[in-house]
């Protein structure tokens, strides 16, 4: 089987989505379940005082008995934000340990701030987190984040919220060719195609969340993505062909043919 | 008296408490919760050992869909 398998642990679906941007729960579990994503991130928030008395928790639609949540840092600007986040979400999902650190240098661009992003990795896995960290695309960086003991690295393929696409592949590449640790592309798809380029590369998985939310159709696009991703990491198994300009070597038998060619087609048939 | 500052809020109690009565006084008693105190996590299983002091600093956060 073709897994995937991060920190240990295996999994059948190499897609990971996010929950939030939903109009409702039900529509969030509706395009979770068609996506047939295993790993699901979740934000940690503060709760609204005096005012969530019977409202529904996430977690009571998506269960940890279900899926496994992957507690992420967004929204987080430094490295004690980022770290007080993690610990309160290992302790709200009973001491689970994988977890997404993300920390961000900028409210417009939500670029990743990686000076900060390797501080806070370093705490975190000396207190034991599984850290599957966001990363800008720089090859050295993520290389340094696999060698201090994150379990995936996940580089952005444009901004966050972006749906701009893969922006940069040949950074992707050179990432996915000096990694030892499952490499997952986190921000900026924007829809199938991207996410199927993303495979064919060579990705180990793509995270997304806004491609889905934000579609016209949530749940019929989660099924476009569940399709995008597995079809592009059978191509990227299946090999593709080399790209020529032309190849003078066509699919159907040159012999038999009822009329002879004319020299002209004969040459570029 | 004691004062604390819950998610940001100042909230006043007349007598100290727990964490665990803090929670039931929230109404948020069997919600999947989790809780900080001044900078530090405080285990479920400590929630009807610690008691609160004036002053402190609490975090209550819950899961929320996110990307």
């Amino acid at each position: 089987m073709d897994n995937l398998v991060i920190a240990g642990k295996t999994y059948n679906s190499r897609l990971l989505v996010g929950t939030g941007k939903y109009k409702d729960f039900d529509e969030t579990r509706a395009a979770v379940e068609m996506s047939g994503a295993e790993i699901i991130t979740v934000a940690i928030r503060r709760t609204n005082i005096g005012q969530t008395a019977g409202e529904p928790n996430l977690l009571d639609v998506l269960p940890p008995s279900k899926y496994t949540l992957l507690p992420n840092t967004a929204g987080c600007y430094t490295v004690d934000d980022a770290v007080r986040t993690l610990r309160l979400a290992r302790e709200l999902l009973d001491g689970h340990s994988l977890v997404k650190l993300e920390v961000l240098g900028d409210p417009k661009t939500l670029y990743p701030n990686m000076v900060e992003t390797l501080k806070a990795a370093e705490i975190l896995i000396k207190e034991d987190f599984q850290v599957m960290v966001y990363t800008s695309d720089d090859p050295i960086i993520a290389k340094q984040l696999e060698d201090m003991g994150c379990v995936a690295v996940m580089p952005l393929a444009s901004l966050i919220g972006s749906g701009m696409g893969i922006l940069n592949p040949w950074n992707l590449q050179i990432i996915i060719d000096n990694a030892n640790i499952p490499v997952l592309v986190d921000a900026g798809v924007g829809t199938a195609s991207d996410a199927t380029i993303a495979m064919e590369l060579g990705c180990d998985g793509v995270l997304m969340n806004t491609a889905i939310a934000a579609a016209q159709k949530p749940v019929l696009m989660a099924s476009a993505m569940r399709k995008a991703v597995e079809a592009g990491r059978e191509a990227y198994l299946a090999g593709r062909m080399a790209k020529k300009l032309y190849s003078a070597s066509p699919s159907s038998p040159t012999d038999g043919i009822i009329t002879p060619a004319p020299p002209s087609a004969a040459r570029s048939a | 008296m004691i004062q604390l500052t819950i998610n940001g809020q100042l909230q006043q109690f007349e007598a100290p408490i727990n964490v665990a009565q803090l929670i039931d006084h929230l109404d948020l008693h069997g919600k999947r919760i989790a809780i900080e105190r001044n900078g530090e996590i405080v285990p479920r299983s400590l929630f009807s050992e610690q008691m609160l002091a004036h002053g402190d600093q609490l975090e209550v956060v819950v899961a929320v869909g996110g990307g």
